[in-house]
């Protein structure tokens, strides 16, 4: 065993995208590799649970947490490396806020169940059979991990140390934040996002932007934005308005709205509920005098009603991190 | 300050036949669906009007339900849909939000702003299954005393005879953020 402080990454209901990101770093995985020793990465390395176990408490220098707490499973995990480890940092924006698996608290454990081994075309599933935690078969009981009712953020589950938001996070801020550790440079307050920046992604985005009115919102696959112009003026949902600035505003630089995956500035509780609030303002429902107050709903609905999914587009990355956290059930 | 000098305990029978009687807890007779259901209400009240109107009712010693909680704000424009989903996370079986009239705003667009918010709001709360009677937006001005009164003993009849919010499964603890 060396010297070298102890990295480890672990995965819970992650994509793998993480993992990725983190090699995204190109030749500096070199630098990580001199200055750490990473030990333990279910995706890249062999390393096992009973390993980590073993190993004396707050052992390991950083763990980088990245995937939601969808099961049991996750969760035993989570209190396991939090133990095991100094620096515990809630890696991209599932451990952060639930991200994409985090979507599914828009629905119950039994309606999952029902779509995914039940009313399925393409399942064949004659007798009914649903995971359970425990099941008799003749050898004994079997036991898996519960699935949990909710999507969960690690923060829910252990005290995480830091936040890198990102789905995944960029290269060259997870490469400020090895830096930051390796040359010993103060961090920030525990609780913190790090490698990210505190306002919002139209800071960095180099797009025209002026007066704001829409009038109809379009969906990406209805329009061919103009390459100059902001493109929530052009009608296409871009969440840059309440998202985290800290990418560089890549998805725009495409021609692409930003979707959310930096979750919500500093000091903003809920993403889509400010989504909600600057939308909301920057509807055109046309002359406004002498409407009346049932005309002026009507209107309203009609230009909200091209956003087909409020909840599956506000909230894509941030649902378990968010106020009410999904569907109240 | 404002002394409404709200009273819902001694409703007066021929005050239609809703069926819940007004939280008359007293009465054990009453066809209430909800027993004893007080629904807790949050109203977000512009101070221009909506307030002033609060008032008004006040002023006239006008009954009415004393469910709602008034939180006085400068402007309905001012109120952020994070405060309505904060109320209902903290336990709110209602939201009201009350505006100015269109054209009377004191900051000229502020409720038209409000109820455009107010709309998509409605739009998302569907799909977290909150019901959109659960979050009303409504137009008083400064005289209308009688309208505040209105608004607040419907929006209490409607959520008393839905009941009370359903409950969170609760995750563990609050992100430390």
């Amino acid at each position: 065993m060396s010297g070298k402080p102890k990295l480890s990454m672990y995965w819970a209901t992650a994509c793998g995208g993480c993992e990725i990101s983190l090699v995204n770093i190109h030749e500096k995985v070199l630098d990580v590799d001199a200055n750490f020793e990473f030990m333990f990465c279910p995706c890249l390395l062999d390393t096992k649970k009973k390993d980590i176990e073993a190993m004396p408490d707050k052992g390991i220098a950083i763990t980088l947490f990245n995937g939601a707490i969808r099961t049991e499973e996750n969760e035993e995990m989570a209190r396991l490396l939090r133990k095991k480890s100094r620096v515990l940092i809630a890696y991209g924006s599932c451990s952060y806020e639930g991200c994409i698996p985090g979507l599914s608290n828009l629905h119950s454990r039994e309606d999952h169940f029902k779509t995914i081994y039940l009313d399925n075309p393409t399942v064949d599933n004659p007798s009914g059979v649903v995971p359970t935690p425990e099941t008799a078969v003749p050898e004994g009981t079997l036991r898996i991990p519960s699935f949990y009712e909710r999507v969960k953020t690690l923060s829910d589950v252990v005290d995480a140390d830091y936040f890198i938001p990102g789905c995944p996070p960029e290269p060259h801020q997870v490469w400020n934040v090895i830096e930051a550790v390796v040359q010993g440079r103060q961090l920030p307050p525990a609780g913190s996002v790090i490698g990210a920046g505190a306002s919002a992604v139209c800071e960095e985005c180099e797009r025209k932007k002026e007066d704001k009115k829409i009038k109809k919102f379009y969906r990406t696959y209805e329009m061919i934005p103009d390459r100059e112009k902001c493109l929530l003026e052009q009608g296409i949902v871009c969440m840059g308005i309440a998202t985290r600035s800290g990418c560089g505003a890549l998805c725009p630089k495409v021609n692409m709205p930003c979707t959310g995956c930096y979750g919500p500035p500093e000091g903003v509780l809920d993403q889509g509920a400010k989504m909600i609030a600057a939308l909301g303002s920057i509807i055109d429902i046309g002359d406004v005098k002498g409407l009346s107050e049932e005309e002026i709903a009507k209107r309203a609905d009609a230009v909200i009603s091209s956003i087909p999914d409020p909840a599956g587009t506000f909230y894509k990355y941030s649902l378990p991190g968010s106020i009410l956290k999904g569907r109240i059930s | 300050m404002k002394n409404q000098k709200p009273e819902t305990k001694r409703k007066k029978p021929e005050d239609k036949k809703r069926s819940a009687s007004g939280g008359a807890k007293s009465k054990s007779s009453k066809p209430a669906v909800n027993g004893d259901f007080e629904p807790k209400i949050v109203g977000f009240l512009c101070n221009w009007c909506s307030y002033a109107g609060a008032d008004k009712a006040g002023t006239s010693q006008v009954k009415y339900p004393p469910n709602v909680n008034v939180v006085k704000v400068m402007c309905s424009g001012r109120v952020d849909p994070q405060f309505v989903m904060k109320a209902f996370e903290k336990g709110a079986d209602g939201v009201i939000i009350l505006a100015c009239h269109p054209g009377d705003c004191h900051y000229k667009e502020g409720n038209y702003k409000a109820a455009q918010r107010h709309r998509m709001l409605l739009k998302l709360l569907g799909q977290f299954g909150i019901e959109k009677e659960r979050c009303r937006f409504d137009y008083v001005s400064a005289g209308e005393g009688d309208k505040f009164v209105k608004v607040i003993k419907d929006t209490v009849d409607t959520i008393r005879e839905m009941g009370p919010m359903k409950k969170t499964k609760k995750s563990t603890s609050e992100r430390t953020e």
